[in-house]
């Protein structure tokens, strides 16, 4: 197929459909409506399950149900519509359903802004809802990426009876890029084993997220846990730009990772040697590839749409092996990539390993501009 | 090769679709082009803008500080751009709107009237075609002929008959800053 000009949003919804969705429940919120809509006219036209719930939490009580069923479903919302989905998403953890939720994150916290962030990070990454369980997060930076990954979700939320997250910066989804769709896949005809679809006579199948015996619970958990191991083991992804002889390494994702693109190319330019690692799985984090970067580089500026929540994973990982720095904007503000080009600047000046927390040192220095 | 374009004006002027032509033109001569618009705190004052960043490799930022080009529609856009545009870059003014002269000496300074052009073609909101045409005719950012196949694609349905008129439009801008 050849390309086509798409929004992030309305990519996402049709690589959905393509990758042969039966059932779309979910809720209307900025910036994530236009997915919604899109769902409204072609779930149905193809003979497919739409339902707009009437809120939130319907709607991902709605696809832990369709999932129970064996059903490919998913949901898209925006930050606050994700808090609303915490609770549902840990029982669909629990009664290990396969289900594709993406999120298209707007500033916070609270109904905040309706602007581009990356805050949901910790939520989505570090599961925000209660327990012992292990989502699967990718971060795209682009429209045509958005669509493969969303895509290949549905693959990954099968094969390991987990959820997927994706997890799209509010400015993914609003922006229109070329983008190849995928090929239509034939709805799935066949159940899997542990579905539950009525029926007397059968054998008697149970899909529950309550387990009063601690002992049984206690396997699930650890079930759960090997599976993650798993995930941890095959499902790592990120890409590396211009690292072959960097010095100075950006770590940033998503719409971050991007923006830091053009403030490395800028930098090469001035003959600075940096290079941009821009992980795409969250989780799992590319946990080898932080390393190999922190034994090259003298030098790490993690890049973020909030106030640090992947630098805790970066730092955790590069354990004081070379010096880390932050630069972030908060709240639904972008950085432009003069903002990151002077932090490399800076940090090329004087490449000396910092003295302090990255996070303190960095509202020192973002301070003044936030309070211009 | 990059090169960034920012279109702003009141809702209703045709902002998000010029940037949407500028992208189908990209594609059409095989570029990659980002087409970002302004949503949230930026759009008060009911003011609209997207950024067309059009480049031969993997697009970076989708939002630039100092775009190469700025088509402003109205005077609040030409109040708020006017400083942003890149040094020796482009700015569009839509003088039917504008009752300033531009302040900037370093850049190229497009003044055209284009919703008056626009009426004469019969439809005042041509006046965002006849300002991009005005733009590619001297910035050459796109091909003629590829705007062309941009507006046949970006103008389906019930607004394909606009296709002709939108074409007319562009060059009427194209021609009105070539006499200049």
């Amino acid at each position: 197929m050849a390309k086509e000009l798409w929004k992030g949003n309305e990519a996402f919804a049709e690589a959905a459909i393509r990758a042969g969705l039966q059932a779309y429940f979910g809720y209307p919120i900025t910036p994530q409506t236009e997915a919604l809509e899109y769902m409204s006219s072609r779930m149905p036209e193809l003979g497919r399950v739409f339902l707009q719930a009437e809120s939130e939490l319907g709607a991902i009580n709605m696809v832990y149900g369709a999932a129970c069923t064996g059903v490919r479903t998913m949901t898209s919302t925006s930050s606050p519509g994700t808090s609303l989905m915490m609770e549902g998403l840990s029982y669909i953890a629990a009664t290990e359903l396969p289900m594709v939720l993406v999120d298209v994150v707007r500033g916070g916290p609270g109904l905040g802004t309706i602007s581009p962030s990356q805050g949901d990070y910790n939520q989505m990454v570090h599961g925000g809802g209660h327990g012992d369980y292990y989502p699967i997060v990718m971060a795209p930076a682009g429209v045509q990426e958005t669509v493969d990954i969303v895509y290949g979700m549905f693959d990954l939320a099968e094969k390991y009876r987990s959820i997927g997250v994706v997890m799209l910066d509010g400015s993914i989804g609003q922006m229109i890029e070329p983008a190849e769709m995928p090929p239509m896949l034939e709805v799935r005809k066949d159940i899997p084993e542990w579905a539950v679809r009525g029926g007397s006579g059968k054998d008697k199948r149970i899909l529950t997220s309550i387990n009063l015996d601690p002992a049984e619970m206690e396997k699930m958990n650890l079930r759960l846990l090997k599976r993650w191991k798993e995930v941890e083991k095959n499902e790592v992804r990120f890409a590396e730009y211009y690292m072959d002889d960097a010095k100075i390494a950006i770590i940033g994702n998503g719409t971050a990772g991007r923006i830091a693109l053009s403030a490395v190319r800028a930098a090469r330019a001035a003959g600075i040697p940096v290079g941009l690692l821009r992980p795409i799985s969250l989780s799992p984090f590319p946990v080898k590839a932080v390393q190999e970067v922190a034994a090259q580089v003298d030098n790490i500026l993690v890049v973020e749409m909030n106030a640090g929540m992947m630098l805790e994973d970066v730092l955790k990982v590069v354990q004081g092996k070379t010096s880390v720095e932050f630069y972030g904007r908060i709240g639904g503000v972008m950085p432009y990539p003069e903002e990151i080009l002077a932090e490399i600047q800076r940090i090329a000046a004087n490449p000396s390993p910092i003295n302090g927390h990255p996070r303190d040192l960095w509202i020192e220095r973002i301070e003044p501009v936030i309070n211009r | 090769m990059q090169n960034e374009t920012l279109i702003a004006g009141f809702g209703g002027q045709g902002v998000l679709f010029t940037g949407k032509v500028m992208a189908h033109a990209a594609m059409a001569e095989n570029l990659q082009v980002t087409w970002f618009p302004s949503y949230g705190p930026e759009m008060r004052g009911g003011t609209a803008n997207c950024t067309v960043v059009i480049s031969d490799q993997e697009i970076g930022s989708p939002q630039v500080r100092q775009p190469r080009a700025v088509i402003a529609m109205n005077l609040p856009s030409l109040d708020k751009y006017e400083n942003q545009v890149a040094p020796g870059g482009y700015l569009v003014i839509n003088t039917s709107m504008v009752n300033r002269k531009a302040k900037r000496e370093d850049i190229h300074v497009l003044e055209v009237p284009g919703t008056e052009l626009a009426e004469e073609l019969g439809d005042k909101r041509l006046a965002n075609s006849i300002l991009l045409g005005a733009l590619l005719a001297e910035s050459k950012f796109l091909k003629p002929e590829s705007i062309e196949k941009a507006l046949e694609e970006s103008l389906h349905g019930k607004k394909h008959d606009m296709v002709d008129i939108n074409k007319k439009a562009m060059k009427k801008g194209a021609d009105y800053i070539k006499s200049k």
